[in-house]
């Protein structure tokens, strides 16, 4: 199981205030600034931001996974590995989590 | 009342929408899912869904509270994942700007990736539409899949918890974020941020409160940059 969030106070500031950062996000162009451009080197950037959080999100979950109290799992790098692949290959999400959790699964059966 | 022009794009950004359907439903119910795993009740997991409306982030905002990230970091780092959508806004303010403000606070609300593209897409083909069919179409893009990540959510926190034992579902997370990111993984760009972001993280894992990350997905963001600069200037 997954450790448990427990400190409700915690949670529900994250609620808003993710919420408050992101309707921020979607609403500075459309609402405060009006019809200006923002510099191309900026625009740029920001094109690279899933790319850019998201792999460094996930590598430490997946080579020192919490749930095995930090030791390397071959069943979850193995998940990871089989997802990016099938992602790669098909180019369609919903694929490659299937690919991903039949792998881990699998991984679970054969290694735990 | 809205007329007869308003209806019709608001009825071809319905229709527009409907293949997005097949992503959302699953997405949101397996947020609903996950949410529950992690000990939040069915209100608290639908009131992620309805107050952020942004999958990526309320996963990443789930997965580090459960590493006991500091507050802040959550915010940050899950905003991170939402910068996005600042460009987004830049996009859609010349076609739909002009509209009050309440208006505009609604589209806001509801501009996601999909209202994004779809929208994009359409505003750039029919330059004649009003800005009335404008709203028309862009509302009618995203209220069936916004209604559907709300129902979705629940579906997953209300019927979850009858998922048979042992899937170990801390990582489905992880596997979910990979699915999402490598299909988006076309250029050499993209590919070298994305193998800058898990190195640097992996490598600035020891720094306090899981800062390392917010490092290492700037110098991602800078180096994708950088990259596609290189390239176009040597095509």
């Amino acid at each position: 199981m997954p450790e448990m969030i427990a400190d409700k106070w915690q949670l529900w500031t994250v609620i808003l205030g993710l919420g408050l950062t992101t309707f921020v996000l979607r609403f500075s162009f459309l609402g405060l600034i009006g019809n200006r451009q923002l510099p191309p080197l900026v625009l740029r950037l920001l094109r690279y931001t899933p790319m850019a959080v998201i792999p460094g999100l996930v590598a430490p979950a997946a080579v020192w996974p919490a749930a095995t109290g930090g030791e390397t799992d071959p069943a979850r790098l193995c998940a990871a590995l089989a997802t990016v692949a099938a992602g790669l290959l098909w180019r369609n999400t919903l694929a490659a989590v299937a690919v991903g959790v039949v792998t881990l699964v699998a991984g679970l059966q054969i290694f735990g | 009342m809205l007329s007869p022009s308003v209806r019709s794009t608001f009825l071809r950004g319905l229709r527009a929408s409907l293949p997005f359907t097949a992503m959302i439903v699953p997405f949101g119910a397996l947020f609903g899912i996950v949410a529950r795993a992690h000990g939040l009740s069915i209100l608290e997991a639908m009131a992620f869904s309805i107050v952020v409306i942004a999958g990526a982030s309320q996963f990443a905002a789930l997965q580090l509270m459960q590493e006991g990230a500091p507050l802040l970091i959550v915010i940050l780092t899950a905003t991170a994942v939402n910068l996005r959508m600042a460009m987004y806004s830049v996009a859609m303010a010349p076609h739909l700007g002009r509209a009050p403000l309440w208006q505009r606070a609604l589209v806001a609300y509801v501009l996601i990736d999909q209202s994004y593209l779809l929208g994009a897409a359409a505003f750039e083909r029919e330059r004649g539409w009003s800005l009335a069919e404008k709203l028309g179409y862009y509302f009618g893009s995203v209220v069936l899949l916004c209604g559907l990540w709300y129902l979705a959510t629940w579906v997953g926190a209300a019927f979850g918890a009858l998922l048979p034992q042992g899937l170990a579902i801390d990582f489905i997370v992880p596997v979910t974020f990979l699915a999402m990111i490598s299909p988006m993984l076309l250029t050499r760009a993209q590919m070298a941020a994305a193998l800058v972001s898990i190195g640097l993280s992996l490598a600035l894992w020891w720094m306090p409160y899981s800062s390392g990350l917010l490092v290492a997905a700037l110098c991602a963001m800078a180096t994708g940059a950088a990259v596609e600069t290189w390239e176009g200037r040597n095509a």
